[in-house]
């Protein structure tokens, strides 16, 4: 096996510079203050221990990691300027630039992301994300508590050099840096403070801003630091972030003038937007699945794929999307959604079957599962409050009764209460879920459903889909890889443990003063790369 | 008067004792705990901060240490908000609520007031029937129907009003979160007063202060209304907690960061030192409001004794 020294620069370096910055010509506002609505309260701000989109946008406004993304999605150096990958994959040696620096000014070393990626890996710290950086050698065995965190494949050969051994080929590795779990932390901040550094006039980060004020329930501002090494293209002099957790009131506020964009909106209100202000909707394919699950482990869909199928086949997805939600969500005939890198999508061979065809099918499967219109299944869906949930569950048990004569019962229950009863298994048959990949890969798709995975909620366990999965976990050729993972799906959608509905999409109203915001499938919009035009 | 305060004050304990137990054990009941996520979280991790927080003891032992941790004033660390401590939260809070609820008990207060004494004096005339009327629609509409429709009215299609946050509590913030808590307040207090003013507005000492020639302005104020607010003055108990479970709605659509936020959003997220903290909190509240009011009332009626 030869040294395979290969230097990576991105082409997007160039692009990213100058996306960072304003385009020359345009009028920007003497008030470059940017206010986002930001859903719920994040629960903190220190990377190790919050959980959420919302905590982790602004995380992205306050730190920095190895990676980064420019405005439309694309990886770009971040805090590592340059890296080698050698060994087939096994080893990533990053040289970070010498210019970053954290808030207070002190600069950004290699042993601060040791020390980070030490710190959220350890039991004691109780973080959400270490998975994250499974992909790491030990990772795991320190997670589980059976070796000590030094033990990491993590090592700062000096200030500026970071080398990083991986426990097989990881496709996705570079992708995974750029999430908010493996950004650094200052080491004397957290040494100093302890559980409760990430405040204002305590948190020291190393991004293009730097926390001002946090007002629980409230707002959060951040200020530019002038210390980031890429200052020079920040336009942006504030941020607000606004925890509004109820769609209407935020688009109120909106409409007011109060916001500059929103976190989401009630689909609801999508003819009256039409209407009025077509022009400030952003509608976006996002990295996700919404799906419903068969418990595997009860009746009556244990041993009985023919069911599965059946239901699976009746449920007409253009009529859910097209009128039920009409909100640009794609009808979902796999489990791993278009646009992920490297991959390409796997569907059911029914797919471009006619609706009638489908039906023949499905009933005949019904039937075959001992069902049929005088003895018909009754099954529940259980899902967790909300409208829109429950218009799907109406749609659905609709089509089902409509199609086969099954007696549907809806059961809508709080979420926390919800997700106990979806881990425990115990009295769930159909569950509503979805799934938001924390990376770009199909991995994060298809390790859902590995038997050992904490949320299989459907309790699939097939020894030859896990194999599959492991062995893409060993194989360097990307393409390989690819056409492992490909099998592995196509033989999780013949087992139907699952029912794909659709993909999501992401849902802004922006307005038109703000420049910089472009439509990812991952929705990550750094505040570094926003402007504000004269209005 | 002082051996009533005394009494009450002591009784107050073993109430408080009561509701911080019941408190306790209730929102364990609750399935699902204060880290249940859809990630995964590794069962090494979760055990992790099961130590962490005590929850892995026995109920009874969790119990007795949050009882003890109390007595010494110390609400432990919100499970939700790891970057804050129950008493900073309820710190940050309170005083907005508290800003908010007195406002808006003022307002109905002065409204209500007003406009029964002035339906009381035209009784069955055409102002009497719009103020009752006006007083029905008030406590029929729900303050969460009321609410969106005064932020869609005043600061959507007229902006003469924010849409909505705290910004320190500056006035014009105030005015749609105050109206809108303080109007189901205003129906009932109008009404009280209104049929308590009726009632003394019959009374001897009334007849005798008029057949004395006192103007009615004075026979009004200094002589009716007194006695006249008395029911409305025990009203003032039940009316705390109501602007106080009020509150929660109205936060959450004006985006104010109160006490009442923290409660709900603490309960759906499991935050046990939380909502344990704001229960504690609003039981010494409404206990010592209701103390107050008691012995208002005992100041305002010469009839009463303690």
């Amino acid at each position: 096996m030869g040294m395979m020294r290969v230097w990576i620069w991105v082409l997007a370096l160039g692009v990213a510079a100058s996306a960072a910055a304003a385009p020359a010509g345009l009028e920007l506002a003497a008030d470059q203050v940017f206010r986002r609505a930001n859903g719920s309260e994040p629960q903190s701000l220190d990377p190790h221990k919050s959980e959420g989109v919302p905590a982790s946008n602004i995380q992205r406004d306050l730190f920095e990691g190895l990676i980064s993304e420019a405005p439309d999605g694309t990886l770009v150096p971040g805090v590592a300027l340059s890296w080698e990958v050698e060994r087939d994959g096994l080893l990533y040696r990053f040289h970070l630039r010498p210019e970053a620096r954290w808030s207070n000014g002190d600069p950004v070393t290699a042993q601060d992301f040791v020390y980070a990626w030490r710190r959220i890996l350890d039991p004691l710290t109780g973080s959400y994300y270490s998975q994250t950086l499974a992909p790491i050698l030990n990772a795991e065995a320190i997670i589980r508590g059976e070796m000590p965190k030094e033990r990491l494949g993590v090592r700062a050969i000096d200030d500026h050099t970071l080398e990083v051994e991986l426990r097989g080929p990881t496709p996705y590795f570079l992708g995974l840096l750029t999430h908010s779990s493996t950004y650094p932390v200052h080491r004397a901040t957290v040494e100093k403070y302890g559980e409760q550094w990430a405040r204002p006039g305590r948190l020291v980060g190393n991004g293009a801003f730097v926390l001002q004020d946090w007002v629980v329930q409230s707002h959060i501002e951040l200020r530019r630091n002038p210390h980031y090494w890429d200052d020079a293209h920040t336009t942006l002099d504030r941020v607000l972030y606004y925890p509004i957790e109820d769609a209407s009131t935020a688009l109120k506020r909106y409409r007011a003038g109060e916001l500059d964009v929103t976190e989401t909106f009630p689909i609801t209100q999508l003819p009256w937007l039409r209407k009025h202000i077509p022009d400030e909707i952003r509608i976006a394919p996002y990295l996700g699945t919404y799906y419903y699950g068969f418990n595997l482990t009860r009746p009556p869909f244990r041993d009985n794929p023919k069911l599965r199928q059946a239901l699976t086949m009746t449920v007409d997805r253009e009529i859910l999307t097209g009128k039920v939600l009409r909100t640009g969500e794609i009808p979902a005939y796999g489990w791993v959604p278009p646009g992920v890198q490297n991959y390409e999508p796997v569907e059911y061979e029914w797919k471009a079957w006619s609706k009638q065809q489908r039906l023949e099918v499905a009933r005949r499967l019904y039937r075959e599962a001992g069902y049929s219109r005088g003895n018909p299944l009754t099954v529940e869906i259980r899902y967790n409050t909300s409208e829109n949930h429950k218009k799907i569950a109406v749609a659905i048990g609709a089509m089902w009764k409509k199609a086969l004569g099954v007696r549907v019962r809806l059961v809508n229950e709080e979420w926390k209460v919800f997700l106990e009863n979806r881990k425990q298994k115990q009295v769930t048959q159909i569950f509503r879920a979805g799934w938001i990949a924390d990376y770009n890969d199909a991995y994060s798709f298809a390790e859902l459903l590995h038997s050992r995975h904490g949320i299989n909620d459907s309790g699939y366990d097939n020894p030859e889909y896990d194999a599959l999965l492991e062995a893409s976990a060993r194989e360097p050729d990307p393409e390989k890889r690819k056409r492992l993972l490909q099998q592995a799906e196509r033989i999780m959608l013949d087992d139907y443990p699952i029912l794909p509905i659709y993909f999501y999409v992401s849902k802004h109203v922006i307005k038109p003063w703000v420049g910089g915001w472009v439509d990812n499938i991952m929705d990550h919009h750094y505040s570094k790369h926003i402007y504000i035009v004269k209005h | 008067m002082t051996g009533y305060a005394l009494r009450r004050f002591l009784g107050a304990w073993p109430t408080l004792f009561m509701i911080v137990t019941l408190a306790f054990f209730l929102i364990r009941v609750a399935p699902g705990g204060p880290f249940d996520t859809d990630k995964t979280l590794p069962p090494e991790v979760q055990a992790n901060l099961d130590k962490k927080y005590h929850l892995d003891e026995p109920l009874y032992r969790q119990y007795g240490r949050y009882l003890w941790d109390v007595l010494h004033g110390d609400f432990g660390p919100s499970f939700q908000y790891k970057d804050y401590t129950v008493t900073e939260l309820i710190g940050a809070g309170f005083p907005v609520s508290l800003r908010l609820g007195l406002s808006a008990i003022a307002l109905a207060l002065l409204v209500g007031v007003t406009l029964g004494t002035l339906a009381a004096l035209r009784q069955n005339s055409p102002l009497d029937y719009t103020v009752m009327a006006l007083a029905m629609t008030g406590i029929s509409i729900p303050n969460f129907v009321m609410a969106p429709l005064l932020l869609l009215v005043f600061a959507v299609y007229l902006p003469w009003l924010p849409a909505g946050g705290w910004n320190g509590g500056a006035p014009s913030h105030l005015v749609l979160p105050v109206i809108a808590l303080a109007l189901p307040q205003v129906a009932y207090i109008a009404r009280l007063t209104r049929g308590s003013m009726i009632e003394v507005l019959r009374s001897n000492f009334i007849r005798t202060a008029r057949a004395k020639g006192l103007p009615e302005r004075t026979v009004i104020v200094r002589h009716a209304l007194k006695p006249a607010l008395l029911p409305v003055v025990s009203y003032l108990g039940p009316a705390t907690a109501g602007i106080i479970t009020g509150s929660v709605v109205i936060e959450q659509i004006f985006s104010i960061p109160g006490l009442g936020r923290f409660f709900v959003q603490g309960a759906l997220n499991r935050d046990y030192t939380l909502v344990m903290g704001v229960v504690i909190f609003y039981g010494v509240l409404i206990i010592v409001f209701n103390l107050i009011v008691d012995l208002l009332y005992g100041l305002l009626d010469p009839r009463v004794r303690y």
